[in-house]
């Protein structure tokens, strides 16, 4: 009998030729669901759990307001700044043959290798007003250590490799017989990389952009050093604002705050997936 | 029948790729599936390995019904169309693979493979990795990988898909021999007339998830069963309005025809061969000419009917704009799936000895001879 | 004539400057800071260095980081093969949105993930009273949040989709013919695997995993949510932190003593992540 209702079951779907599909997936799950799924419901179901008003309260208290503000803005900077250099650097590697390049081709990915404390204690150390950069820079009158200013260098620190690497093979794929037909049709440099190239390049960008800009507003190691996190000066991140309030035992403010940051999270993430998706139709269509 | 299928139906995400199909193939057969691409062809091969299970139906292997039997344990060789040599081994080892799971004897693979390589001209070749191999080679290996475990039934998947066309026909005719002197029941599939030509000795015509036909060659060119076969085998040109055509009046609600090259005859007017049977003919003027190497393809207007022909190159050379004679012999008249010969009658008018002078493609039924 | 060596030495104007300023946005940004870190680190001559990193603390926020990334990679490169396999030589429904699920860790900020395990096996977690059943059954404590347990689980986390990441495109791009093809003669799935993927993946096998090693010994923002006992559960990055806002000279120098040893890594790393791509590329012209 029960090989019967097996046999009804198998036969509408693909036989899997190749073995192995049930033990794979099944881990593949269990391990997804133990390790990361469950404990991030846990956050989400105990968010769930606090009544409207107290999340409300918790999500909207002046530091925590703050908070998002710097963490979003500084972190939608550094992504700006990145996708202008992102995309010069990822011109330089790809067009042009020069001596150390590919020293920097290696270098660009040191923020992926390097301990994001590590970068927070030398980037502070740097920036100090008697620091090697932030000597010079006071003379000129401007603070960088415990302002929105080094917060951001911070976050352009940990953000240069995504949009370079969305970049770089997009524009290595990238026909030259665009620009050329470009050319052909009279216009110069200038013009053709705007209305050519950069437009075929938007999606990456998007993508590199999207991708420095999550991972700037839940940055903390590289940020919590150079920022002062102090809260009159709104130098608070909300990624220190979680740790705060873990050290002070505030749990359903914890967690209330790590609920916007997830459904944050999530809708970059998605976008950064559209766009993905969207470039992906275009380039099979062609 | 070594291999049947029996009511097959199959549907991937509402596309019905099968529908209820009926096969019957004879032990020690060569047979090609042919159709155009998304016919179907392919998901019954693979249905045969058991690479997918039908929604319905049986199949049977050798009288076993192998539904429910792992496409391993179906004594089935299988070449896949893009090969799938296992990069990372040797031509030996990709060849020895199939016996090693089997746990055989070392000196047995040795013996095994050896054979093989010789039986497919590939000594010398049995340390090199498949990227060092040209197309036919690569073939050469993935049929002597399907044959080493001595399987009882070989399956092809488009197997000359990947192969330029250059070295294409000289492959056909060696993948023809090496199956005969095996011995060996198999299938292949194709969406090349010629090649299903060529290499098998029966063919099984598929489309829109159907077998539309199954014969030999000469069957299926001189016999089309379907509407979709006459359509698609050979060079068709399709009217509609046959009546307009002199010596066929449409008959039984026919109204629809198919005429392929060879039931059409086209000369000069002053060419006294034909001057007995130029009341049949009609006027054509050449819009066009193709070279095909050893033939001229013409494409003439007949009364605004578009009809092409082949032309042998001894004759007398012609140009585009002129005025001939055109005889059309016969053509297949359609209506609906239902296919039907008709001569024509003007000509059945005239002596018959003499009518077929010139048809010398045909034989005395009036079929193809191939 | 002219037009055309105007344009051109346009270009080559364009050219030097965008080079130049490739150069000088690296050098403030990367270079400096790499320095800084080794200048900082020595400044207070060699042995001091050496002393700095054979302190008791030290020691033991190696052994724990040593720990945390040995376990972490892996569990990783069992995930990351096992989930590989299930997504690229199956298909089914919702493979994409499984796919994107694997991928959480990278978008969210560490501090959640702390904070997760947290509300999941701390005090007030869910989990909390599961644990102490376990472990009166066992008779013994079972403590995860704030132990090692924590830290090991925070470093699995945040390194989770690494090695599955450098795996699939692999995957996907090669196709499942070899292995149904395998399958159809009769292989196994072991067999399969070892004798026929293994080899095409080996090398993104190996960059996944120095990777996933990178980031483990580096992790922070998780492990210092889980993480409070100096000494005992603290890892390098904890340890540098603790070190730096100590406050004094001598501390701040040993921070950076310690920092020096994963920027030194890190650099390795990125060495032999060069070396492994030339593999992988000279690798896949076996097509």
């Amino acid at each position: 009998m029960r090989s019967m209702s097996d046999k009804k079951v198998k036969q509408h779907k693909k036989p899997r030729v190749i073995p192995g599909f049930g033990i794979t997936l099944g881990t593949t799950v269990a391990m997804l669901s133990i390790l990361i799924l469950i404990p991030l419901g846990s956050v989400m179901v105990y968010a769930f759990c606090m009544t409207p008003r107290e999340f409300w309260e918790n999500v909207t208290s002046p530091g925590v307001i703050y908070a998002f503000g710097t963490s979003i803005l500084t972190a939608f900077i550094a992504a700006v700044v990145n996708s202008v250099f992102g995309v010069i650097l990822a011109w330089v590697l790809v067009r042009y043959e020069f001596p150390g390049k590919m020293l920097l081709d290696g270098l660009i990915e040191l923020p992926f290798a390097i301990p994001t404390a590590v970068a927070g204690i030398t980037l502070s150390k740097l920036y100090v007003r008697d620091g090697f950069l932030g000597a010079p820079l006071a003379r000129l009158g401007i603070t960088v250590s415990y302002t929105h200013i080094g917060i951001t260098v911070a976050m352009i620190f940990v953000g240069i490799p995504f949009v370079v690497r969305s970049v770089q093979p997009v524009l290595e794929k990238l026909d030259p017989q665009f620009e050329e037909a470009s050319y052909i049709l009279g216009a110069d440099s200038f013009s053709t990389f705007f209305k050519v190239i950069l437009s075929e390049l938007m999606p990456a960008i998007l993508t590199g952009f999207g991708l420095a800009l999550a991972r700037g507003i839940g940055e903390y190691g590289s940020v919590i050093y150079i920022a002062g996190n102090s809260a009159r000066e709104h130098t608070q991140v909300v990624s220190y604002i979680i740790m705060q309030k873990l050290n002070y035992m505030d749990y359903p403010g914890a967690t209330a705050v790590a609920f916007v940051m997830l459904i944050i999270s999530f809708v970059l993430l998605l976008l950064i997936n559209i766009v993905q998706i969207r470039q992906s139709r275009r380039t099979n269509n062609i | 029948m070594y291999v049947e299928l029996k009511n097959i139906n199959k549907t991937f995400d509402g596309f019905r790729a099968s529908r209820d199909i009926n096969i019957g193939i004879e032990k020690g057969s060569l047979t090609a599936l042919l159709g155009p691409s998304g016919s179907g062809k392919t998901t019954i091969l693979r249905m045969i390995a058991g690479l997918e299970n039908p929604d319905s139906g049986d199949i049977f292997i050798d009288g076993v019904r192998v539904n429910d039997i792992a496409p391993s344990e179906r004594g089935i060789g299988f070449v896949f169309q893009n090969y799938a040599l296992f990069r990372y081994m040797t031509v030996f080892d990709n060849i020895a693979y199939g016996l090693k799971i089997r746990k055989q004897p070392k000196e047995e693979i040795k013996k095994r493979v050896t054979e093989l390589i010789e039986l497919t001209g590939l000594t010398g070749m049995e340390k090199r990795y498949p990227n060092q191999l040209s197309g036919g080679q690569r073939q050469r290996v993935a049929f002597a990988r399907a044959l080493a475990p001595n399987p009882h039934l070989l399956l092809l998947d488009e197997p000359f898909a990947a192969i330029d066309a250059k070295v294409r026909h000289e492959l056909r005719m060696w993948l023809r021999d090496m199956i005969h002197k095996v011995g060996i029941t198999s299938i292949f599939v194709t969406h090349d007339q010629d090649e299903a030509v060529e290499v098998a000795s029966q063919i099984i015509v598929t489309n829109n998830g159907r077998v539309e036909q199954t014969g030999t060659a000469r069957e299926i060119y001189g016999r089309p069963a379907t509407a979709f076969v006459t359509e698609f085998i050979g060079q068709p040109a399709v009217i509609d309005n046959y009546g307009r055509l002199k010596g066929f009046e449409e008959e039984d609600g026919f109204t629809k025809a198919v005429v392929r090259p060879e039931f059409i005859e086209a000369f000069k007017s002053d060419n006294s061969r034909f001057k007995h049977v130029i009341g049949c003919s009609e006027e054509g003027t050449i819009t066009d000419i193709m070279f095909r190497g050893t033939s001229l393809e013409l494409t003439l207007d007949v009364g605004g009917i578009k009809l092409s022909t082949h032309r042998s190159l001894e004759r007398r050379e012609v140009e585009i704009g002129e005025k001939m004679r055109v005889i059309i012999y016969r053509l297949f008249a359609v209506k609906g799936d239902e296919v039907r010969l008709i001569e024509n009658e003007e000509l059945k008018k005239q002596d018959m000895h003499n009518a077929r002078l010139e048809s010398y493609l045909y034989s005395q039924d009036g079929y193809f001879v191939m | 004539m002219a037009q055309n060596t105007k344009e051109k030495k346009k270009t080559d104007i364009v050219r030097i400057l965008l080079i130049f300023i490739s150069l000088a946005f690296v050098a403030v940004m990367l270079v400096i800071p790499l320095v800084s870190v080794i200048y900082n680190s020595l400044r207070k001559g060699f042995a001091f260095y050496v002393e700095a990193l054979s302190g008791k603390y030290v020691v033991s926020a190696f052994k724990v980081t040593m720990l945390a990334t040995v376990i972490a990679v892996a569990v990783n490169t069992f995930f990351g093969l096992v989930a590989s396999w299930a997504l690229t030589r199956f298909s089914f429904r919702g493979k994409q949105i499984l796919a994107t699920l694997i991928d959480i860790p990278f978008s969210i900020s560490p501090v959640i993930a702390g904070l997760a395990y947290i509300m999941t096996f701390g005090r007030l977690g869910w989990a909390a009273p599961f644990l102490e059943w376990l472990g009166g059954l066992l008779g013994i404590e079972i403590k995860i949040v704030f132990a090692l347990p924590g830290v090991v689980l925070a470093t699995i986390f945040v390194t989770f989709p690494f090695v599955s990441r450098e795996l699939i495109p692999v995957l996907n791009a090669d196709g499942t013919d070899e292995e149904e093809a395998a399958a159809l003669m009769g292989a196994g799935g072991w067999s399969i695997f070892k004798s026929i993927t293994f080899p095409r993946i080996k090398w993104a096998l190996l960059y996944g995993v120095i990777l996933c090693t990178a980031r483990a010994l580096g992790e922070f923002g998780a492990v210092h949510a889980l993480s409070k006992t100096r000494g005992k559960t603290f890892t390098l990055p904890l340890e540098i932190d603790a070190l730096y806002l100590s406050g004094d000279q001598d501390s701040i120098v040993a921070s950076f003593a310690v920092s020096s040893i994963l920027v030194i890594l890190a650099v390795l790393v990125l060495v032999l992540r060069y070396v492994l791509e030339y593999k992988a590329k000279s690798a896949g012209k076996r097509r």
